[in-house]
């Protein structure tokens, strides 16, 4: 599927060394020397190093890391706020490090809209006035404007607020005044930094749910920088995992969870599994169909059917679990004239128990991928867990 | 023991003669365009009868900062007027107006010029530290040679005097703009002049005003001396009083200069208040 989406943005071996003589300081990464070591020696900061990956058009891509892996300076390097030390970055064949002084403007204008961590509203100008900014640099007509920002301010729900000044705005209101400035102006890609950072939890909840209504409505290629993985899981399509200014690993929330690629990945995600101590009856879902031990192979597979799924879990009559029926073991039984599905049922899935820690349940998932069975001591069905619920109560939850 | 003292004064002074000579032309011109501009303010001020300046003075306070200011500056215009001080201190204020015009219409681009160039703000910042610590009448004497005795030199010295503060703060006012303003104004496209114009200048209003209050306060204080090189206006009426020793004048007179530094003052606080 990844192969047939648009590239929006290459990113590739791009490094950045804050200081005087970034070669000198290049020369000992490729001996081999890490961060603090090229500090330690040259007194420079690297603060990326051979970075590389692609942003996909319409797709919503999350850079994370800790405090200090290089996330804003790697989305500086997107627009050029930062120069890079080498490498190149290219946005619909605009090879942006060796733009012109002129052509990076353009590029910008075109391209890029970015919200800050800290809104960066002007504190001069009403809410309508910021909404503009964007439009007013590239020269567009008053007139133009005025319709634009006021259409994005109604998207991001700031009706009725546009003569405010920015001071006058809660923390949440404000930010959304710096998205209306990032939409008004229609670039073709969204950059924002930590832009949810600074709010309060709930508030923040909100906005990210609105960014991913906003997101599925536009399909606005957007870079979103956070050190949360929280929020991460919750709205990236993919991630870019940094450490240190590398990147360790690139992947779906998915792919983060289930295979971490190594052990900082891993205790980053066992990190928020405890902090949540979520369990598998988070997760859970009322079964929608059973059949019973006594059912025939033809009801059991008619069932299936009017549920669209391919395997039905059966119970006796207390709703003790018995086994699995897959669709073709039905037509199995039916062919060979068998009464009842007692003899075709399989125990190759997995049960848990309602208290099973839910970050258990990735490595259960087999190719197959069988709803995973929640039963309580007795035995009894209570709810099967598939696979994408996990990965929602996780992204989910730490509210 | 002999050393020779080195002749500083007498280098100057050449200089100074040299430069009088030969920019002879570019100082009358000067001096023509800046004695039509006070005649000018001067005659229109005078023109308006003293009831309708006050009038005018009160409701400008009345608008800009309070009620209170509005009637404290009516009274004092009043009591200048009562005392016969009217005219001298019109003639004060044209010459504060005008000093104040030039030198902020010089300072200002000088002051973005050492904001945004770092190499100038190390050249302009100890000349203007020179500027500000040189006794004030000393900027009396070159003026002398430039445009004689009287109200255009003292104009001149004024200017240059009082011209520092506004230079000071314009720097001041741009580099205290929040580096993200500045970011974000960069993400999104602005070139030089639009970052200048849209964001740096706009966020640095209230610091310029401060810095332009000051210059006035400067420039009232200056023209008051420049009455020693003939400068017309409450000095004169203060260098009168002290020539024949009549306190009581000079103290009049005075009270003048404070009045109309007060109102001032306040006037051109209450508008860097105003904006936002
Ligand atoms: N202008 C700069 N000069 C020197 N070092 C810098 C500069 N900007 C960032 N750094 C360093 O580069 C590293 C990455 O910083 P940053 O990109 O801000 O990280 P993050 O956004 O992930 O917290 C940090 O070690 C930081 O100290
Ligand atoms: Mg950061």
């Amino acid at each position: 599927m990844d192969e047939t989406r648009n590239v929006k943005i290459q990113v590739r071996g791009v490094s950045k060394v804050f200081g005087k003589n970034p070669k000198s300081a290049l020369k000992l990464r490729d001996q081999g020397l890490k961060r603090p070591e090229i500090l330690e020696k040259t007194g420079q900061t690297l603060g990326l190093s051979d970075i590389s990956f692609d942003v996909y058009e319409g797709e919503l891509l999350v850079i994370m890391g800790l405090s200090g892996s290089g996330k804003s300076t790697l989305i500086r390097c997107l627009n050029r706020l930062i120069d890079t030390s080498e490498g190149d970055i290219v946005i619909d064949d605009e090879h942006i490090p060796t733009l012109s002084e002129k052509a990076l403007l353009e590029c910008r204008r075109r391209h890029f809209s970015m919200v800050f961590q800290n809104f960066a509203l002007f504190p001069h100008k009403t809410v309508l006035q910021n909404a503009q900014f964007g439009l007013e640099i590239r020269g567009i007509a008053p007139a133009e404007r005025d319709q634009k920002a006021r259409e994005s301010l109604t998207q991001v729900g700031l009706d009725g607020w546009e003569d405010a000044y920015p001071n006058q705005l809660s923390g949440g209101m404000q930010q959304r005044v710096g998205l209306a400035r990032a939409l008004a102006n229609d670039a073709s890609v969204l950059l924002m930094d930590e832009a949810f950072s600074a709010l309060d939890p709930l508030i923040r909840k909100d906005m990210q749910q609105e960014l991913l209504q906003l997101q599925s409505r536009m399909q606005k290629t957007t870079v979103f920088i956070t050190h949360d993985l929280d929020e991460a899981l919750n709205i990236g399509d993919r991630i870019v995992l940094l450490k240190d200014g590398e990147v360790v690993q690139i992947g779906t929330p998915e792919d983060i969870l289930t295979k971490p690629a190594d052990d900082y990945v891993r205790r980053f995600i066992e990190g928020v599994d405890r902090s949540r101590i979520l369990t598998a009856e988070s997760a859970m879902r009322p079964v929608r169909t059973t059949a019973r031990e006594s059912d025939g192979p033809r009801t059991a597979l008619h069932r299936m059917r009017e549920n669209s799924v391919d395997s039905i879990y059966v119970t006796d009559r207390d709703r003790k679990l018995l086994g699995l029926l897959e669709a073709e073991e039905a037509s199995r039984a039916i062919e060979a004239g068998a009464d009842t599905i007692t003899d075709y049922l399989t125990q190759d899935f997995r049960k848990v128990t309602t208290d099973e820690p839910l970050h258990n349940l990735f490595a259960m998932f087999n190719d197959k991928s069988f709803p995973i069975a929640v039963i309580d001591e007795q035995q009894r069905l209570l709810g099967v867990v598939v696979k994408g619920a996990v990965l929602d109560e996780l992204a989910r939850a730490g509210e | 023991m002999d050393i020779p003292s080195i002749p500083l004064g007498y280098w100057i002074e050449s200089s100074l003669t040299w430069l009088t000579s030969e920019y002879s032309l570019i100082t009358r011109a000067i001096s023509r365009v800046t004695q039509t501009g006070i005649g000018g303010l001067n005659d229109g001020l005078m023109w308006l009868p003293p009831w309708a300046l006050l009038a005018i003075i009160a409701l400008l306070c009345w608008k800009a900062a309070s009620p209170r200011l509005a009637i404290g500056a009516a009274a004092g215009m009043a009591l200048i007027w009562n005392l016969g001080l009217w005219d001298p201190m019109i003639e004060t204020l044209t010459l504060v107006v005008i000093a104040t015009l030039v030198a902020v219409v010089m300072a200002i681009p000088v002051g973005i010029a050492a904001a945004l160039s770092q190499r100038l703000y190390r050249v302009i910042m100890p000349i203007l530290d020179f500027m500000q610590t040189m006794p004030a009448f000393v900027y009396l004497i070159p003026a002398i040679p430039f445009f004689g005795i009287g109200s255009v030199s003292a104009i001149f010295a004024t200017v240059i005097f009082s011209m520092p503060p506004a230079i000071r703060f314009t720097t001041l006012g741009i580099r205290q703009v929040p580096v993200e303003l500045i970011e974000a104004a960069d993400a999104y496209g602005a070139t030089r002049s639009q970052k200048l114009f849209k964001v740096q200048l706009p966020l640095s209003l209230p610091t310029v005003m401060a810095g332009i209050n000051q210059t006035i306060m400067l420039a009232l204080s200056m023209v008051v001396i420049a009455a020693m090189i003939g400068a017309d206006g409450l000095g004169s009426e203060v260098w009168r009083a002290i020539q024949r020793l009549r306190p009581g004048d000079g103290f009049e007179a005075g009270i003048a200069v404070v009045i109309l530094a007060m109102v001032l003052d306040r006037l051109t606080q209450s508008f860097s208040k105003a904006r936002r």
